[in-house]
């Protein structure tokens, strides 16, 4: 392995070979999301799995009346909503954070985060979507 | 990195003064030049058990083969050149005693030594550093001040002196940054050593060049990477608490205050 000159120079200490600093405050916005979101999280999730796999006889009592039932109330309309959103920006912004790790190449990176975002953006509307516009009186088959 | 190439070493011309035993020492060998790739070597060498590794390494590139590659200088914890990974840790070769290595009575010692990782080898156990220098050097680790030169020194109270001590300690060893698994993977993250360096003047009372280090730490490849593992405060060979730095730097972001 050769060194190279610049390797061993030390006479310019202070020029920038990383790009300036951005100025944002994005890094630390999500990271103080992510650690908000993990504690509500904590709550509508844990609270979710208890009610759909423990509770009054678990997923054996799960059917579509049962959605339907819970789905007339504004209560868990908001609860699934907000665990939707929260879980969809937690767990796409920590993959986010996993593709900066471990993409070698910066066109892998960009191309990972598309994939990334339009499965976020498609979970997320389909998902909305489907809370506020439930329709219990389909026929179910 | 697996095959082992055990062509057996001749380690006889070592000296073994009384009180030594024999212990199993694996190398991870790499030489530019011949090699691919690093591969693992051993070396059955005498060892009193107050030697360091440091000594067992020098015992081996004197008495059995002089290519045997590794930096030390001051071999007394004090320089920083020594950082290796011993049985898997990130330890500097002249602070860890045989003693504290050995196999339980009876059982045969072995002590396996390797490069550091995330910077090149770039032969045996010495690693191209200068990726380490420059994220230390992109914190302006230096004393930031504007206006007037003061004619006597710049006074400090014993508080102010305290909140920064810890990190006054650091010998650049980059133990820790090369134990950090964010860093293994992502070679432009500033690392541990470089946000320790600059928690040292970015909380230095004297110091006014604190905004400029946080600006620079705040950014993508800055504090927030840092996922709070711990790998570098147990590599500190200085007893750093490294993560709690960190930790420290990311407070001040957040509350804009140091
Ligand atoms: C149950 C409550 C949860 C808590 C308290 C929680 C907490 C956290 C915290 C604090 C982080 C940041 C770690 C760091 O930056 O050092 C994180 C990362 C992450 N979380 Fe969660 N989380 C929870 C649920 C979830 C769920 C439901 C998902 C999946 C949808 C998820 C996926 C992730 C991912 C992928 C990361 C990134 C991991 C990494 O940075 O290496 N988490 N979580
Ligand atoms: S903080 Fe500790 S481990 Fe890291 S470079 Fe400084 S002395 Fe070495
Ligand atoms: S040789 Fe100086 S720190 Fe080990």
């Amino acid at each position: 392995m050769t060194v190279t000159p610049e390797a061993l120079s030390l006479d310019k200490p202070r020029s920038p070979r990383r790009p300036a600093a951005r100025r944002s405050n994005f890094e630390l916005y999500s990271w103080v999301f992510m650690r908000i979101s993990g504690l509500l999280l904590v709550v509508l999730v844990l609270g979710h799995l208890f009610i759909m796999n423990i509770l009054d006889g678990g997923v054996h009592r799960i059917n579509f009346a049962f959605v339907a039932g819970r789905w007339s109330s504004p209560f868990w309309q908001t609860w699934d909503l907000l665990m939707l959103w929260l879980a969809q920006l937690h767990g796409g912004n920590g993959l986010r954070v996993i593709i900066d790790d471990y993409a070698r190449r910066d066109s892998t990176r960009f191309w990972l985060k598309m994939l990334l975002y339009v499965a976020m953006a498609v979970i997320l509307v389909l998902g909305t979507l489907v809370i506020f516009t439930f329709d219990p009186d389909i026929p179910a088959s | 990195m697996t095959a082992v190439a055990d062509t057996a070493h001749d380690t006889s011309q070592i000296p073994a003064p009384e009180g030594s035993v024999t212990v199993t020492v694996k190398i991870l060998r790499f030489n530019p030049e011949v090699d691919d790739e690093p591969h693992w070597e051993s070396y059955d060498v005498p060892a009193l058990p107050t030697d360091r590794v440091l000594n067992l390494l020098f015992n081996i590139k004197n008495y059995v083969d002089g290519t045997l590659s590794f930096r030390r200088s001051c071999a007394h914890g004090i320089c920083g050149s020594d950082a290796m990974q011993i049985n898997g840790i990130n330890r500097l070769a002249c602070k860890v005693l045989v003693k504290d290595l050995l196999a339980k009575k009876g059982k045969q010692t072995t002590i396996t030594v390797a490069p550091i990782k995330g910077l090149p080898t770039m032969k045996d156990l010495y690693v191209d550093m200068e990726p380490f220098f420059e994220a230390y050097r992109a914190v302006k680790p230096y004393l930031i001040a504007y206006g007037n030169e003061p004619t006597r020194e710049r006074i400090q109270s014993q508080a102010d002196r305290e909140r920064f001590d810890d990190t006054t300690k650091c010998i650049l060893c980059a133990a820790c940054t090369s134990s950090c698994p964010v860093y293994w993977a992502d070679g432009s993250y500033f690392g541990p050593a470089a946000i320790v360096n600059a928690h040292r003047f970015i909380f230095d009372s004297r110091d006014e060049g604190s905004e400029e280090r946080l600006d620079i730490l705040n950014d993508a490849e800055g504090v927030w990477r840092c996922r709070t593992t711990f790998n570098c405060t147990d590599a500190c060979p200085r007893g750093i608490q490294v993560t709690k730095a960190i930790q420290e730097v990311k407070r001040a972001l957040l509350f804009k205050r140091v």
